[in-house]
């Protein structure tokens, strides 16, 4: 970890102004993934320009129905917010499903979306790794990949996004807000992260001192027919091998809108519209849920020792959309729901 | 006449309890004195070769950067191989840091940065450039290198480990013969030592060639004679002080090489230095091997094992000969007439592995005790129905009695509190909702060891109860069984007793470890104060007239004061009459061998799991457990209870969670951290229930103990992963039981 120079900004102009593309420059909010990339020399910086005061944590509600949360709040404060969690307690389910309560307490909510890869070999400094260090190569193609990708991975990096956050912001088709030095824009969330492609070191389409300022979502929240499952190697603090955010808007028991979102399997949240699509009309049960996760899992590749999630995630598509009917069967830490008597 | 205090066998709360929670106990890394320079190592990045260059130059232009010790510009150290053997080193060539240019195991340390702030030292750690000439023909992984199997080279550690028994019968016709036959093969990836506490020693140079040493590990004196022998240093002019140990498991029995490297650093710089390893860093020397098991068992009709076969392939290092006693265990349990027990070892590019704790047994009972549960069902018979029918009072293998075995009540009462009955036999019988419910049993066994210590007792003139022993307190509770145990023999308040350890200038006592601590100290702290309280006797005779007929037998110690005949003296009135002097005598505590020669020696266990499993997407838990222990007298039940509550979470992170991921092709584990080296959450753990079945032992020691660190973690592995079979009808081998095995 080298020194660095430490700036308390006060506003977004004057981070953005602090903010040098001719040095090192990183924003810090909550700081929970950054300093511990500084300290294990993954990241390098010689400036970081706090950002926490550059606005007010707050959840505005929207004219259209909608609610703008800020990208400074904690994850901590806004699963925890009364309005997420009647309006939108797929994303506070999602939320909880991921790290730590001791991390949720600190990290942010735009920090949450711009978090790195928990990828084996880019975690560690001594090792190649085409994210890290562009055109090292990719040990993970051959190497330990349980936790990797199976789906728009590439030949350079077959890394996932590791968020719980941000694959219930897919399903809710959240829209993000940023500034940069070109000015304010709005992003569709299915199109703020990128897949890794020719160039897996960028994960997300933000330019060199563009920041998040909020999340927005629309006003559909699902709060009806939801659920989250976070399928890990342990009950709780461990990433997901596969996760899946679900919601149905339903009419007499027949789907009228679908999302589905898979975690855990690709550099970016996951969703296939034609999936959802088809389910329109539908039923929720095994057979149309099958259907959907099999067009959803169109394409999967498996690797030595990623295979399983290929049929794991079927089988999780599945289990996730009959929990859909019945959200509160949900269990603490996302963890598979008893649907038997479904 | 007062009721003696009994205070063995009262469930006493932790004497450091408050300072450990509250943050006032001060670890190896937490003293703090002026001037102290701080040590971060850098490690190998290649697994087998040479270093060609260490660029020094620009890491030493950085600010704060005091020196960077190589290879190349360490001080001398001892020239014979024999004067590194610290006391828990296998037969081979003990590895030296720093030693030489050649690369034996990625993560090898291969420098050390001094500067004056941790900041600094691991910066400049991380801008070391090295360079290396590669061999990448290097080997780690242990499946794929069994044809370097062999048997471990003979050495002094045969002592303590001694290749396994002679065949006995004919094990190949008894298994064709047999009516039921089973077998399995089990492997079990590297575990490595995570204790909550990272490795750490602050080194004070006190002067030319005299050292005051913090430190973790679980042997004061085992890390004083080492550094005092490898650095030509007098002995007394070594202390290593380790009064609070935040966890060791074995990690801590041999001198670990933050040791080594800061006190190279203090003696070459004459200044204070201190080196803590970092979490990724626990992953670079001792682990519990890679292990590779074949076992067979066979029975007549009725269920009798007549034949058991277990091979096992340990792995070890390139220069070190690391060996468990792997295949001893299932003739000591089961009696047969054929038995065919075979170990080897293959040597790999890897750091010499490392006693973890139940080294050997909690490996081997896996493979013992699924492949008793696999028999069990070719029988059609009950499992713990199967280990009743086979229950052997005495030591088969060496047709010895045992000094006690209740294992039999382990089983019965176990299975009843556990509800055992409730079992429908065949797997995938039981359900709740979408998941499938199974019940497993296994049985364990460790030894019941004893080793000789020295303890002093002494009477200050304040009338309190001195008892000293270098002895660490790895989390065990041997600070309070200690005070425990004394306070007993004098029938004092534990108040007035205090317990002087973790400190190498202290009488000397073994390294902890092979649950032998309490049995070891214990029996010397019985024998000191037996002899100090004579003393006390012959001291009241000449104070006191009444006491003139007094003996041994006749006399009560009680509350501070001797008692004879309804006259009492208190030890004040005794030291003073001493002339203010303390009252102090020093004596061993040593096993009687001659005697235990014609015994064995074990606890037992008998561990009950209830687990679940998701029916379509495998997810596995366990949802209640217990564990019946058999370990003779129980010294302090609340801290014995820990032991065994710690052993089964232990059991059940092998069992279905941890797993460290091997890269072969570059000769690394590559979940170098918490977060990716999956150690159980307070989620993960249910319903955990132990019980102490009564266990006298008038035969083993003085006390009548056996400890209680490892038994704990021996049977709940298999017994989970017989429940898991029960459960699905899957039989999973291979350690950790991840959700995808059973999809």
């Amino acid at each position: 970890m080298n020194d660095f120079e430490y700036r308390l900004a006060a506003t977004t102009t004057e981070a953005q102004q602090q903010f040098s593309s001719s040095r090192r420059s990183s924003y810090v909010a909550g700081g929970t993934n950054l300093i511990d990339l500084l300290k294990y020399n993954l990241a390098d910086a010689d400036l970081l320009v706090d950002i926490n005061q550059t606005q007010a944590t707050s959840i505005e509600e929207l004219a259209g129905g909608g609610v703008r949360i800020s990208a400074l709040m904690t994850n901590a404060d806004t699963a925890y917010h009364p309005l997420i969690e009647k309006r939108y307690p797929l994303l506070s389910k999602a939320i909880l499903a991921g790290a730590s309560a001791q991390i949720r307490n600190m990290a942010t909510n735009g920090g949450n979306l711009l978090q790195r890869t928990r990828c084996y070999y880019f975690y560690d400094a001594a090792s190649p790794c085409n994210k890290r260090n562009p055109g090292s190569g990719c040990p993970a193609l051959t190497g330990q990949n349980r936790m990797m990708a199976i789906l728009g991975a590439s030949g350079h990096c077959i890394a996932v996004f590791p968020s719980d956050m941000c694959v219930a912001l897919a399903a809710l088709e959240a829209v993000i807000l940023t500034n940069g030095p070109a000015g304010e824009r709005m992003v569709k969330f299915g199109d703020f992260h990128r897949l890794p492609g020719e160039h897996p070191e960028l994960d997300n389409i933000l330019q060199p001192g563009e920041i998040i300022t909020a999340i927005e979502l629309p006003g559909e929240g699902f709060a009806a027919n939801y659920s989250y499952l976070k399928i890990r190697d342990r009950s709780s603090y461990a990433f997901a091998l596969v996760s899946v955010a679900t919601a149905f808007e339903l009419e007499n028991g027949i789907i009228k809108k679908a999302r589905i979102a898979l975690g855990g399997v690709a550099h970016k949240p996951w969703r296939v519209n034609e999936a959802e699509g088809n389910l329109i009309g539908k039923a929720v049960n095994k057979d149309t849920l099958g259907a959907a996760a099999d067009m959803i899992l169109k394409g999967a590749i498996g690797l030595e020792h990623n295979s399983f999630k290929i049929e794991l995630a079927k089988r999780a598509i599945i289990r996730n959309g009959l929990t859909a009917l019945k959200p509160e069967l949900q269990l603490p830490g996302a963890q598979p729901a008893d649907t038997s008597m479904l | 006449m007062k009721e003696m205090n009994t205070t063995i066998g009262k469930p006493v709360s932790r004497l450091e309890g408050f300072e450990k929670v509250t943050g006032a106990a001060k670890y190896a890394a937490d003293h703090h004195v002026p001037g102290l320079l701080y040590g971060y190592v850098v490690n190998s990045t290649i697994t087998k070769g040479r270093i060609t260059k260490i660029y020094t130059r620009e890491v030493s232009a950085l600010p704060g950067i005091i020196e960077i010790l190589t290879h190349e510009n360490r001080m001398p150290t001892a020239w014979f191989d024999i004067q590194y053997a610290d006391m828990d080193a296998p037969s081979g060539t003990v590895f030296k840091p720093l030693h030489d240019d050649k690369i034996r195991y990625n993560g090898q340390p291969i420098a050390l940065v001094i500067a004056e702030s941790y900041e600094q030292a691991r910066l400049g750690a991380a801008k070391l450039r090295v360079e290396y000439d590669e061999d990448t023909q290097h080997a780690t992984e242990l499946k794929g290198n069994l044809e370097r199997a062999r048997p471990p080279k003979p050495g002094m550690a045969f002592l303590l480990k001694p290749p396994p028994p002679k065949p006995t019968g004919d094990f190949e016709k008894a298994y064709e013969e047999a009516a039921f036959r089973a077998k399995g093969e089990y492997g079990h990836s590297a575990e490595f030592h995570n204790p909550m506490e990272l490795f750490a020693s602050t080194v004070l140079y006190e002067g030319k060639g005299k050292l005051a040493i913090y430190s973790k590990t679980q042997g004061t004196i085992n890390d004083q004679t080492f550094v005092a022998n490898v650095f030509g240093l007098k002995y007394k002019n070594v202390k290593v002080i380790a009064p609070y140990v935040g966890g060791a498991f074995g990690s801590g029995l041999r001198p670990q090489y933050q040791l080594y490297l800061a006190v190279m650093a203090a003696l070459q710089l004459q200044r204070h230095v201190r080196v803590v390893l970092d979490r990724s860093q626990m992953f670079t020397f001792g682990h519990r091997p890679q292990t590779l098991m074949q076992m067979r068992i066979s029975a007549d009709g009725d269920g009798k094992v007549t034949g058991l076969n277990h091979e096992g392939y340990g792995e070890t290092s390139a220069y070190e000969d690391y060996s468990e006693i792997l295949v001893k265990w299932a003739p000591m349990l089961y009696p047969a007439a054929n038995t065919l027990l075979k170990y080897n070892l293959v040597p790999l590019d890897v750091a010499t592995p490392l006693d973890m704790r139940a080294p050997g047994g909690s490996t081997a009972f896996h493979a013992i005790e699924c492949t008793m549960d696999q028999l069990a069902y070719q029988l059609n018979m009950d499992p713990l129905g199967l280990r009743i029918k086979n229950y052997s009072e005495a030591d088969p293998l060496e047709n010895k009695p045992f000094t006690s075995k209740e294992l039999k009540a382990c089983y019965l009462q176990g299975a009843a509190k556990f509800g055992w009955y409730g079992r429908k036999p065949e797997p995938r019988s039981m359900r709740r909702g979408n998941k499938l419910v199974g019940y497993g049993m296994a049985t364990g066994m460790w030894d019941a060891m004893q080793m000789p210590a020295r303890v002093e007792a002494k009477i200050t003139p304040d009338g309190k109860l001195h008892i000293k022993s270098a002895i660490t307190d790895i989390g065990t509770g041997t600070f309070t069984v200690m005070t425990q145990i004394a306070a007993e023999q004098f029938g004092m308040a534990m108040e007035d007793v205090i317990f002087d350890y973790g400190n190498s200038k202290l009488p000397f006592a073994p390294i902890q470890g092979g649950s032998f601590s309490t049995s070891t100290v214990g029996v010397g702290v019985v024998n000191a104060s037996k002899a100090l309280k004579k003393m006390l006797l012959k001291l009241a005779k000449k104070v006191s007239a009444e006491f003139k007929n007094a003996e041994v037998g006749t006399v009560t110690f009680v509350g501070g004061e001797i008692i004879y005949n309804g006259h009492a003296l208190s030890f004040i009135k005794l030291v003073a009459a001493n002339g203010d002097k303390p009252i102090h005598t020093k004596n061993m505590g040593y096993p009687h061998a001659l005697k235990l020669r014609k015994y064995a020696m074990a606890t037992h266990s008998a561990a009950f799991v209830e687990v679940e499993v998701d029916e379509d997407l495998g997810v596995a838990t366990v949802t209640r457990a217990l564990t019946a222990v058999a370990a003779g007298r129980i010294i302090n039940p609340k801290t014995a209870r820990s032991q065994i509550l710690g052993g089964m979470v232990w059991g059940i992170s092998k069992a279905l969670r941890e797993e460290a991921l091997l890269d072969p092709a570059i000769g690394k584990y590559v979940n170098q951290n918490l977060a990716e080296y999956h150690l159980p959450v307070h989620a993960d753990i249910k319903g955990l229930d132990v019980i102490f079945v009564e266990e006298q032992d008038q035969l083993i020691n003085e006390l009548g103990t056996k400890g209680v660190g490892e038994i704990g973690v021996v049977a709940i592995t298999p017994a989970i992963a017989n429940a898991v079979y029960h459960a699905t009808g899957k039989r999973i081998n291979d350690l950790p039981i991840h959700f995808d095995k059973l999809l």
